[in-house]
C-alpha cells in the first residue's frame, strides 16, 4: 500500500478522537509524553548493555593491572634469561618459558593437521546420518570435560600406557587433546563459511572432490582455521592441570634437550611458587611475575593469530 | 529394459525425470541439441530449465535426496549409466553460473585451475593457453598487462568473461551458461552476448535466460520450460512467431511468468 493511500485512514482516526471535537492536538503535543518516555526507557536499557560490556574489559585490565603492579618490578632480562635459583627464591624464569613456548609449538603441530582434517572430513565429505551425529556429540562433550580429566588421561593413556614418560611429548599430545574440540570447531566454522560457489566451479572443471577441497577451499579457509588454531593452543598453553601429570616438574637443572626430557613451564611454576614451596611470601614477587610473563605469552599469541588472518586475508582478497 | 538407439545429436535427453526428495523437478524432457548450436532454455523461475542443465555435466549429483531417471546422451553415450568418470564428464562440458565466481586467487591461476587440477603440465603450455583461452573469452587485451592481479579486482562483467576464459581453458566440447547476464549491466551483457555468437563456431552451447530478447538474439533454437515439463522447442525464429502451444504464446506475450 503507498503511503497516499494511508493517509485518509490516519486523519479519519484523528477525527473519531473525543479529543477533535474541540481543538484537534498537533501531533507534537499528542506523542510527546509517550515519546519522552520511549527515549528515557531506550537510554536506560543503553546504558545498562553498556556498563554490561564495559564490566568484561574492566575485568581484563583489573587482572592486568594488578598483575603488573606486582610483577612488573621483578621482570627484567636477567629474570627471563635465567634459571631459577637459591631453591627457586631467586634468579629467572627460563626453562619456564622455553617449556610452555615448546609445549604449545608442539601441541599446535600435533594438534593443527588433526584438527584440520577432522574438520575437513566433517563439513566436506560426512554424510548427514548416525555416524555423523555420534561424532559430533563426541567433539562437543569433549569441549567440556574438565582439564585436570585431560591431565589425569594424559598421565595413563601417554605417560603409563605408551611409555612417553613425564615429557615434553606427552604434555604436547595432552595439550593437543584439550585443543582438539576449539581447532576443530572453528575450523568448520571457517570451511562453511567459503561461498559453495567455489566449490561448483572448482568441480565444474573437472576436479575431483579432493582436489576442489585442496586447491579452492581450502586455501580461503585457512585464515580462520590457522587462527582458531592458535587461540585452541593459546587457551590450552596457560593450563596447569594437563601438563602437572605429564610434563612438568618442580625443577629441572637445564632446557630440555630432546622431545622426551621433562620440562618446567609457567602456569606450573606459578602453582609450585604460590603452593608447594617453603618461601611462599619471600616469592610472591617472583609469582606475579611468572604470571605477567605467561599472561604476555598468551596475549601476544592471540594477537600474533589475529594480525596473522587479517594478513592472509588481504593476500587473498 | 533393451539398449536404446543413441540420438544423433551432440546433446539429448529422452524422458528424463529429476526428482528432490519427493517433488518431481522435470517430467519426462526429451529435446535434442545440435552440434555448434546456441540451444535457449526459457521458462518462468522454478520451471526447472536449470535443474536441466544441471544434470548434463551432472553437478545435482552434489545436493543429497536427488534422483534421475531417463536418460541423457552426449555423443552417444549415455551419462548417467553406470560407469561413467563424473570427473572426466564435466572437463569435457563447460559451466557459466549465474554469478560470476572467480577463484580469490590472480587472473592467470584462475585460468590456469582447470589445466592444472586435469594434469597437464608445462610452464609454457600453461602459459600459452591462459592467454589463447583469455583470448577467446575476449579478455586478452584489457587483462595482458595485470594477469596477477586478483580476478577480484576485476569488474562484474569482466569477472564473468574470465570464468568463460577459465572453462574454455580445458577445451570442453559444450558450454553450459546459466543464467550468465543476469547479474550484469547492459554492456557487460552486450559483450557476452558477442562472444556467444562467436564461440559457437567451436563449441555446443546451452544458454538459461530470462530475457526473452537475450534468447532471439544469441540462440538457433529455443525450449520452453512450464512447471517441470518441456512444452514445446523449435528454432528460435518460429517459435517465437508461431508458437504452436497455448502456454509458449502466453509467456512470450508476458501474460504469466
Amino acid at each position: 500500500m503507498t503511503p497516499e493511500a494511508d493517509m485518509p485512514n490516519a486523519t479519519e482516526i484523528l477525527a473519531d478522537l473525543p479529543e477533535s471535537e474541540g481543538r484537534r492536538p498537533t501531533l507534537e503535543e499528542g506523542a510527546a509524553p509517550r515519546k519522552l518516555r520511549r527515549r528515557r526507557l531506550q537510554a536506560v536499557a543503553f546504558g545498562v548493555l553498556r556498563a554490561t560490556a564495559a564490566v568484561n574489559v574492566a575485568a581484563l585490565l583489573l587482572v592486568i593491572a594488578f598483575i603488573l603492579y606486582h610483577g612488573a618490578a621483578v621482570v627484567n632480562w636477567e629474570f627471563l634469561s635465567r634459571p631459577p635459583t637459591h631453591s627457586m627464591t631467586r634468579g629467572g624464569i627460563l626453562p619456564c618459558i622455553v617449556g610452555t613456548l615448546l609445549l604449545s609449538i608442539g601441541s599446535i603441530l600435533i594438534a593443527f593437521p588433526v584438527g584440520m582434517a577432522s574438520a575437513v572430513y566433517l563439513s566436506e565429505y560426512a554424510r548427514p546420518g548416525r555416524f555423523l551425529r555420534l561424532v559430533r556429540l563426541g567433539i562437543s562433550n569433549l569441549a567440556g570435560v574438565p582439564s585436570v580429566i585431560f591431565g589425569l588421561f594424559g598421565m595413563a593413556f601417554f605417560v603409563i600406557y605408551l611409555k612417553l614418560g613425564v615429557s615434553l611429548l606427552s604434555g604436547a599430545l595432552t595439550l593437543a587433546a584439550m585443543s582438539l574440540p576449539i581447532i576443530i570447531g572453528a575450523a568448520e566454522e571457517a570451511l562453511k563459511a567459503v561461498p559453495n560457489q567455489y566449490r561448483e566451479a572448482s568441480l565444474a572443471l573437472g576436479a575431483t572432490r579432493l582436489q576442489t577441497v585442496f586447491r579452492a577451499v581450502l586455501p580461503v579457509a585457512m585464515p580462520g582455521i590457522l587462527t582458531g588454531a592458535i587461540l585452541g593452543v593459546s587457551r590450552a598453553a596457560g593450563e596447569t592441570a594437563p601438563i602437572m601429570f605429564t610434563a612438568a616438574v618442580f625443577y629441572t637443572p637445564g632446557l630440555p634437550a630432546s622431545v622426551f626430557d621433562e620440562i618446567m613451564a609457567l602456569p606450573y611454576h606459578i602453582y609450585v611458587l604460590a603452593t608447594a614451596g617453603t618461601e611462599i611470601t619471600r616469592t610472591r614477587p617472583l609469582q606475579h611475575g611468572t604470571a605477567l610473563v605467561l599472561i604476555a605469552l598468551v596475549l601476544g599469541l592471540n594477537l600474533a593469530a589475529v594480525l596473522y588472518r587479517s594478513h592472509l586475508r588481504r593476500r587473498c582478497a | 529394459m533393451s539398449a536404446p538407439t543413441p540420438p544423433a545429436a551432440k546433446a539429448a535427453a529422452r524422458h528424463l525425470h529429476f526428482y528432490y526428495g519427493s517433488v518431481e523437478a522435470l517430467q519426462d524432457v526429451s529435446i535434442d541439441f545440435p552440434a555448434r548450436q546456441v540451444t535457449a532454455l526459457i521458462g518462468p523461475s522454478g520451471c526447472g530449465k536449470s535443474t536441466f542443465i544441471r544434470c548434463l555435466n551432472r553437478m545435482n549429483d552434489l545436493i543429497p535426496h536427488t534422483r534421475v531417471t531417463g536418460e541423457l546422451w552426449l555423443d552417444g553415450k549415455n551419462i548417467y549409466a553406470p560407469g561413467v568418470d563424473v570427473v572426466d564428464l564435466r572437463s569435457r562440458i563447460g559451466m557459466v553460473f549465474q554469478k560470476p565466481n572467480p577463484f580469490p586467487k590472480s587472473i592467470f591461476d584462475n585460468v590456469a585451475y582447470g589445466l592444472r587440477v586435469n594434469g597437464r603440465k608445462g610452464q609454457d603450455f600453461i602459459r600459452h593457453r591462459v592467454e589463447e583461452s583469455l583470448q577467446k573469452a575476449a579478455l586478452w587485451a584489457e587483462v595482458r598487462d595485470r594477469l596477477d592481479a586478483s580476478a577480484l579486482s576485476l569488474s562484474g562483467g569482466q569477472q564473468q568473461r574470465l570464468c568463460i576464459a577459465r572453462a574454455l581453458a580445458v577445451e570442453p566440447e559444450m558450454l553450459l551458461m546459466d543464467e550468465p547476464c543476469s547479474a550484469l549491466d547492459p554492456i557487460g551483457t552486450q559483450k557476452i552476448e558477442d562472444l556467444i555468437l562467436e564461440l559457437k563456431a567451436t563449441y555446443t552451447i546451452i544458454v538459461v535466460t530470462h530475457n526473452m530478447q537475450q534468447a532471439s538474439r544469441v540462440s538457433d533454437f529455443t525450449a520452453f520450460f512450464y512447471l517441470g515439463r518441456l512444452i514445446e522447442a523449435a528454432e528460435t525464429p518460429q517459435l517465437f512467431s508461431r508458437p504452436r502451444h497455448k502456454q509458449t504464446e502466453d509467456y512470450l506475450t508476458g501474460r504469466f511468468g
